[in-house]
C-alpha cells in the first residue's frame, strides 16, 4: 500500500514536470517512479490510509493560505529589520515543546517555523524544538511557545493526526 | 495584461532578493544572516517563479516553475536547519548581544 501511494505521487509529479503525454515519456516515467518507490518506500509514511481521507485535504488548503500569509509577513519583517538604521534585533535560542506526535507532522512544523517571521529551527530532540529567534520579546516559555508554535500546531494536528 | 502582471512579480522578487543580500552583509553573525537569507527566498525567488508561471500559463515552462516553488520551500528550510545546526556544533559563537541560549545545555 505504501509503495503504491508513493508510486502514484511520483508518477503524477513526473507528468507535471515533463508535461507531455506521449507513450515513451509515460514508460520512462513509470520505470523511474517504480525504481524510486521501491528504494524509498520503506521510509515513507507509516500509514498511507491518511492519504485517502478527504477532510485532511480541506485543512491543507486552509493551512496553505495561513502559511502564505505568514511568509509574506516574514519577508516584510526581515526587510524592516535589515533596512532600518538602528537594526532592532535581540537574538537568542529558545526551547519549546510541541504536542504533535508523528514525525511528518514535526517535520512540517519545523519547516513552517523556519518560514515564519524571525524564527529558524535549530534542532528537534524528541518533542523539544530549539529555535533561533531574531527578536526575543519575552522569556516566559508559555508565552513564546504559544507565539511561535501556536499558529500552526492546531492545523497540522488536523492534517497529520 | 498577463505580461504586465508577470513583470510586477519579477520586480517584487528582485527587490526582496536584494533585501536578503543586504541582510547578509549587515546582520552580525551566522545565525542572523541565515534568517535573512532563507526568508528573502520565499517572497523573492518564489515570486519570480510565480511571475514566470503567469507569463507562460499551463505550458511546459509554466508548470516547471510552479513545481519549483514547493521544492524550493522544502530545500531552503532544510538547508537552513542543517547550516544552523552544523555551525553550532562546529563551534561558531553566537553574537555577543545574544540574550538567551537554551541549546548549549544539549550540546554538552
Amino acid at each position: 500500500m505504501k509503495y503504491v501511494t508513493l508510486f502514484i505521487i511520483i508518477f503524477v509529479l513526473w507528468l507535471l514536470i515533463t508535461f507531455n503525454i506521449e507513450i515513451p515519456n509515460l514508460i520512462v516515467g513509470a520505470v523511474a517512479a517504480l525504481i524510486t518507490s521501491l528504494v524509498f518506500g520503506r521510509s515513507f509514511l507509516k500509514d498511507s490510509k491518511k492519504f485517502f481521507q478527504p477532510h485532511r485535504y480541506f485543512w491543507i488548503i486552509v493551512y496553505l493560505f495561513i502559511f502564505v500569509w505568514e511568509c509574506i509577513k516574514a519577508n516584510f519583517d526581515v526587510a524592516y529589520r535589515v533596512l532600518s538604521p538602528s537594526m532592532p534585533i535581540k537574538p537568542g535560542i529558545v526551547k519549546t515543546k510541541t504536542t504533535l506526535k508523528t514525525d511528518i507532522g514535526k517535520t512540517f512544523l519545523a519547516n513552517s517555523i523556519t518560514m515564519t517571521p524571525g524564527t529558524i529551527t535549530v534542532d528537534i530532540i524528541d518533542d523539544e524544538f530549539y529555535i533561533h529567534w531574531i527578536y526575543v520579546s519575552s522569556k516566559d516559555p508559555k508565552v513564546y511557545t504559544d507565539k511561535i508554535l501556536g499558529r500552526f500546531e492546531k492545523y497540522l494536528k488536523r492534517i497529520f493526526e | 495584461m498577463s505580461n504586465t502582471i508577470s513583470i510586477i512579480f519579477f520586480i517584487i522578487g528582485v527587490v526582496f532578493d536584494l533585501f536578503g543580500c543586504i541582510g547578509l552583509i549587515r546582520l552580525p553573525d551566522v545565525y542572523n544572516r541565515l534568517q535573512s537569507a532563507t526568508k528573502s527566498v520565499t517572497l523573492g525567488t518564489c515570486s519570480i517563479l510565480f511571475g514566470l508561471f503567469i507569463k507562460y500559463g499551463f505550458s511546459a515552462i509554466g508548470m516547471k516553475a510552479l513545481i519549483a516553488i514547493p521544492l524550493l520551500f522544502f530545500v531552503s528550510t532544510v538547508a537552513a536547519h542543517a547550516l544552523v545546526r552544523g555551525s553550532y556544533i562546529f563551534g561558531t559563537k553566537l553574537w555577543d548581544k545574544t540574550v538567551i541560549d537554551d541549546y548549549k545545555d544539549v550540546q554538552k
